[in-house]
């Protein structure tokens, strides 16, 4: 099957692609530490690894976005000196960048022919390429208009205008970097159709993922990275989950969280049929219901991008509810009417968000100056009107030493700690204040191992403190062995419940694609 | 993370910018050399004509006292990370309360009136922030050109009411009327002269002793108030801000109307303390100097104030200068200022890569050597 | 027939007081829309004006001039991409310098060089831009309504009126129609699917902002050599903060920022004229009201009251490939 697309040479197929050796630093970080790598003409090559592993440096550099500090890359067996873009483009690699490079406001067309206008007034090539984006519309099953606006097309669109601009400059090899994040699982489903129809095209594609499933279902081969190095290459079919998730963390991974039995009181979280409205007017939560006891901890699964962020954030004060109430304790605290972020803090609710740079600190500030958002107006640490940066300092202390976070200097600036150390200062922050409930998403998110671990076993000791905890994560390994119950959403809406107990991957991954709670029970009974 | 070499604090608040300043001040010289002149004549006059006798230490420090103010308001603002362009019209409207309050109020004793002037200057000027930050924070308004639009348009107004309304009657000259002798700010000489010290005369008064104190509690209220605290993670991570339970439009307004408030205590060194009286176009420039000293200042208030001193010693000293050699105008100093601006300002991190380097390879030798 | 001729008049003196907005206002459009903001159009228009003025003196001719002014705003401008593009310092802060930088320096030099106070020596008919009369204006001249329209208003001026506002389409057809267009509106939007398509945003944004200097040199040499006949200082009087409401005000649009350069033209043409005049139940017109007016428009606009100005997505950020 390959040896038509060959190159001819003596039987021997050359790889598409062959990276020798190739090595990047960015300042301390060791991103990539001699890389080799060999994608064969016509497959579906998967490469794996947690985030940061260096996945995406590689591929940047292999699309000439970064230069390598050494190494080599070869195309067809030709090397190939890539300095950027353009020279990766004339060597046939094309690539879907996980933030993708789109001009919103331009249509379809105009995006797909930005840098291959084909001369120097547009009109000249604006009509051979709408022949020929038809064309390869046709080929693809893309279903795309060219003159829509990109900016009006959803996410799963966008991705194939991106699909779109490569194969119009004539790639023969495409990378995708973690191109599902952002997905439903049906647009997920249609993607790798796609993909599997370049495969039979004869075409090369490098998929980037940290989802095992995806390798799994997808991939012929997968290549395994960690912490920058390049660990392991198989064949998929002679390759298993557990084998490659053992590779990617370097030891086999505890997945099963050691803790006793729930033992939930109270309603301390009750939401009825709240409804959340993104900037844009656009509702991504739609009348979630549910409730959250003293002592247990609720999980929220679901692709990301399915209301889950929104829906911590309207809890967290951060965003106004359309429709719907909240009740703390009873008390009303609907997010939006007088009730914010402060507001809540004060009636004893904690929130660890999902993105912690763009959110839950400053990144300029000190550690210390870091401990105090949203508790700076604490008499504790202030003296009348002026903050008391003794105190402070003293309570960053005690934060940093309860939570083993490294360096304990609460002077340096946060930016200059590692994302573990960043992370257990957040949560110090926000559990040392014994609140009744904590909201927490995506707690090891960037996170290393060793630090997930002492995250994980800090939210189980606030559950058998009696708190409440609501926990947001996309990662179903996190959420099966944190929580007591698993709420699902997908599209806004809740769509069911599962207990901790009759939880696995294949009935959560089938609700999490919209499927009835019963019936995917179902479907997994007949399995 | 430990072999990334962060630049210690006196290389990042002291070499960096006095590299800067160094540059703004080559060019300048540069630029005397091509004029046919001496530019080391020129340094000579200029510090002569700021610092050579009693008189000009005088001036120099009145001229820094508006510095101090201007520069002052943008930083304030700017810690909120907002750029305010409009000081100038801000201290323009500041000195129309000035000069209400001391023409209408003109039965209040000194003491009182010394409050009185303070509060309508800051009034006035922090309603004329409060528009542009209002539409900034609520309606997403771009700041920078809102402020740039009510400089002209105070400007417009400030003719039409001193052309119209303000002027006395019979009088040709746009101007108010004289401010009673009672209400004005004591100059420093004559303050001096009343303890027994003899001083040169100057325009020096009290306001300059105002502008030290204001420059101490700005100092206290960014780094150690809950409120400059706030004003703070709102300039830096507004979205950080929100998730604190901060509003950032409640600081935006907040900060900005404080960043009127001080620009426009100009007016008090001006209207109250020197003029007497309200002129069109007070401000000359004052407030776009303020860029300029904030900038080279770090917005902190005592790098500002050290700034507002470069630039009265610049402005005193140019004056100067046009005197001694008339080829060189006292525009020499605009664009030393339009210098600094671009140096210290725009171009501030052209020499962060290169000194990191240095440093970086001279920290490394040194430990080699401490480990040899 | 006599407030025909008045409004004949008005509208005359709209078109010279636009001219010069129309062009700043392009010139600000080609270097935001590429993502680099440009505040200095006041002082790169001054900067012009100067050199203009004083080349065409030497020279004894404008197009002298008019090109000494090009080349002294491609030097600003490229000052500016060096602040703004290469080094990544603020953009608003480099435009505040060159405005305040231009100020002091066309008096400085003016001064060493003329001893006039800071004015350039007063230029001679030759050395400035004269008046043209359109191919059978004279002929038409008596022909009611029409005569007075092509005659007063449509003939007569100097080149450069004619040149702004043809740089109105061209601009748009380079905006819309080339792929050069294409490109700058792309960087100005998301400069990363620039880089990823193979083009340099760096090279991109440098020729955006030498664009935008050719067209504000052009703005500034009408002041000196065009319309008055010689450089005095700190003439621009706001005019290049006008042009970039303007700008704005048009939505970093050619032809919406063209009608907005008119109304604001004429706004300003009408107020010389209204100095004094007593309108019945009105009284005196307060001129600075009439003045005020294009500022307190773009920030009623800018609230979003009359539509929504939607800047450039990427305008005012420096180029930082992400990690």
């Amino acid at each position: 099957m390959h040896q038509m697309h060959g190159t001819g040479e003596t039987g021997a197929v050359q790889p598409a692609i062959e990276l020798r050796g190739i090595d990047k630093r960015f300042g301390a970080v060791h991103a990539n530490k001699e890389i080799d790598l060999k994608v064969d003409k016509g497959t579906i090559h998967g490469i794996v690894g947690e985030n940061g592993a260096g996945k995406s440096t590689l591929m940047s550099i292999l699309y000439g976005f970064y230069q390598a500090d050494g190494g080599t890359i070869h195309v067809d067996g030709k090397l190939c000196d890539i300095k950027g873009s353009e020279d990766a483009i004339a060597a046939g690699i094309g690539m879907v960048h996980q933030h993708f490079m789109l001009v919103e406001t331009f249509s379809v067309l105009e995006n797909v022919i930005l840098g291959v206008e084909g001369g120097a007034v547009l009109r000249d090539g604006v009509d051979k390429a709408r022949v020929e984006l038809e064309r390869l519309e046709r080929e693809y099953s893309l279903d795309i208009d060219p003159d829509a606006i990109v900016g009006d097309l959803s996410v799963g669109l966008q991705q194939r205008v991106e699909i779109l601009k490569a194969l119009y400059r004539g790639a023969e090899i495409l990378i995708l970097d973690e191109p599902t994040g952002v997905l439903t699982p049906q647009e997920a489903d249609h993607l790798f159709r796609i993909l599997a129809t370049l495969k039979e095209q004869g075409k090369t594609v490098v998929l980037i993922t940290h989802k095992l499933r995806e390798i799994m279902a997808a991939t012929d081969n997968v290549s395994v990275m960690r912490q920058g190095a390049m660990v392991a290459d198989r064949k998929t079919a002679q390759t298993s989950p557990e084998e490659l998730s053992e590779l990617m963390v370097g030891r086999r991974v505890l997945l099963r969280l050691e803790k006793g039995e729930a033992n939930p009181g109270a309603t301390v979280l009750q939401v009825n049929d709240l409804c959340v409205d993104n900037a844009q007017g656009v509702r991504k939560v739609k009348n979630a219901s549910f409730t959250v006891r003293a002592g247990e901890i609720v999980g929220i699964a679901g692709v990301s991008g399915n209301g889950q962020s929104e829906l911590l954030e309207a809890l967290g004060g951060i965003r106004s509810a359309s429709e719907g109430s909240v009740l703390l304790n009873d008390q009303d605290v609907t997010p939006g009417k007088g009730v914010d972020a402060a507001e809540l803090r004060k009636r004893g609710v904690a929130h660890v968000p999902e993105d912690r740079h763009r959110m839950a600190m400053v990144t300029g500030f000190t550690a210390k100056e870091a401990a105090i958002l949203g508790y700076e107006d604490d008499p504790a640490y202030n003296n009348s009107i002026l903050l008391d940066w003794h105190a402070i300092s003293k309570a960053t202390a005690n934060m940093m030493l309860e939570f083993d976070v490294r360096p304990d200097d609460p002077d340096l600036k946060a930016a200059n700690f590692s994302g573990g150390n960043q992370q257990k200062l957040v949560l110090a922050r926000e559990i040392m204040r014994d609140p009744e409930l904590l909201l927490v998403g995506q707690p090891t998110r960037g996170v290393d191992i060793g630090a997930i671990e002492f995250i994980h076993k800090r939210i189980v000791a606030m559950r058998d403190a009696g708190k409440a905890v609501l926990l947001v994560s996309v990662e179903l390994d996190e959420i099966m062995s944190l929580a007591d119950r698993i709420l699902v959403m997908c599209d806004g809406v809740i769509i069911g419940e599962v207990s901790a107990a009759e939880a696995n991957e294949r009935v959560l991954g089938l609700m999490m694609a919209g499927v009835d709670p019963n019936e995917a029970k179902a479907v997994e009974g007949q399995a | 993370m430990s072999n990334v070499v962060q630049l210690p604090r006196w290389i990042d608040v002291g070499v960096l910018p006095l590299l800067n300043l160094l540059l703004a001040l080559v060019v300048s010289a540069l630029l005397v050399l091509a004029i046919g002149e001496n530019p080391v004549e020129v340094v000579e006059i200029l510090l002569y004509g700021a610092f050579g006798y009693d008189e000009a230490w005088g001036y120099t420090l009145y001229y820094t006292t508006n510095f101090v103010f201007t520069g002052l308001s943008f930083a304030v603002a700017f810690h909120c990370g907002l750029f305010n362009i409009g000081a100038e019209g801000q201290a323009y409207v500041g000195g129309l309360g000035v000069t209400l309050a001391a023409l209408y109020l003109d039965f209040l004793p000194f003491p009182l009136m010394l409050v009185v002037g303070m509060m309508a200057a800051a009034i006035f000027g922090a309603a004329w922030a409060y528009i542009p930050a209002y539409l900034q924070a609520r309606r997403g308004s771009h700041i920078v050109i809102t402020t740039i639009m009510f400089n002209f348009i105070a400007s417009s107004l400030m003719v039409y009411l001193l052309v119209n309304v303000l002027r006395p009657q019979g009088s040709m000259t746009p101007e108010s009327e004289q401010i009673a002798e009672h209400l004005r700010l004591p100059f420093i000489h004559d303050m001096a002269a009343a303890f027994g010290i003899d001083m040169a005369s100057s325009p020096l008064n009290l306001s300059f002793v105002y502008a030290i104190a204001a420059s101490i509690l700005v100092w206290m209220f960014i780094w150690h108030t809950r409120w400059g605290y706030a004003i703070r993670t709102v300039g830096a991570n507004a979205v950080a801000a929100t998730y604190g339970g901060i509003d950032p439009g409640r600081y935006i307004i907040i900060a900005m109307m404080i960043s009127g408030a001080l620009a426009s205590f100009m007016a008090l060194n001006e209207v109250m303390g020197v003029q007497h009286r309200l002129l069109i176009d007070f401000t000359a420039g004052y407030g776009f100097v303020g860029i300029a000293v904030a900038l080279m200042g770090r917005n902190h208030p005592f790098g500002i104030f050290l700034a507002a001193l470069l630039f009265g010693m610049l402005y005193q000293g140019g004056a100067e200068l046009s005197f001694e050699i008339p080829t060189i105008s006292n525009d020499m100093v605009v664009v030393i200022q339009g210098l600094v601006i671009l140096f210290t300002g725009a171009m501030e991190h052209m020499f962060r890569p290169r000194v990191t380097k240095i440093y970086t390879a001279w920290r490394l030798r040194r430990d080699r050597m401490e480990a040899a | 027939m006599e407030n025909f001729e008045l409004v004949i008049l008005l509208l005359d003196a709209t078109l010279r007081t636009s001219t010069p907005l129309i062009l700043a206002a392009l010139a600000g459009m080609f270097s935001e829309r590429s993502g680099t903001i440009n505040l200095a159009l006041e002082g790169m228009m001054l900067g012009g004006a100067f050199a203009a003025a004083a080349v065409a003196y030497y020279a004894g001719s404008p197009w002298v001039g008019l090109l000494a002014a090009i080349a002294a705003t491609i030097a600003l401008s490229l000052l500016h991409g060096f602040a703004c593009i290469t080094h990544k310092g603020n953009q608003v802060v480099s435009g505040m310098a060159i405005n305040i930088l231009m100020s002091g320096f066309t008096a400085l030099v003016g001064i060493a060089l003329f001893a006039q106070g800071g004015k350039t020596p007063a230029l001679d008919k030759a050395s400035r831009f004269q008046p043209i009369t359109l191919p059978g204006a004279e002929a038409v001249r008596d022909v009611p309504i029409l005569g007075p329209i092509y005659f007063e208003l449509l003939s007569g001026h100097n080149i450069l009126v004619y040149i702004a506002f043809f740089a109105v389409p061209a601009a748009w057809w380079v905006m819309y129609r080339t792929r050069f267009g294409l490109r700058l509106r792309a960087v100005g939007e998301n400069p990363g699917a620039v880089d990823t398509a193979g083009i340099s945003v760096v090279l991109m944004r440098y020729r955006a902002v030498v664009c935008s200097g050719v067209l504000v040199g052009m703005s500034g040499a009408y002041l000196s050599t065009a319309q008055g006949a010689s450089f005095l200082q700190d003439m621009t009087a706001g005019k290049g903060y006008i042009a970039l409401a303007a700008m704005v005000f048009g939505k970093w649009r050619p032809f919406p920022a063209l009608f907005a350069c008119l109304l604001f033209g004429f706004l300003d043409a009408a107020a010389t004229r209204l100095q004094g005049v007593i309108l019945p139940g009105i009284g005196e017109v307060p001129v600075q009201l009439v003045q005020a007016l294009p500022y307190v428009l773009t920030v009623i606009l800018l609230a979003g009251f009359i539509g929504r100005a939607t800047p450039p997505k990427a305008l005012g950020r420096a180029y930082v490939k992400e990690r």
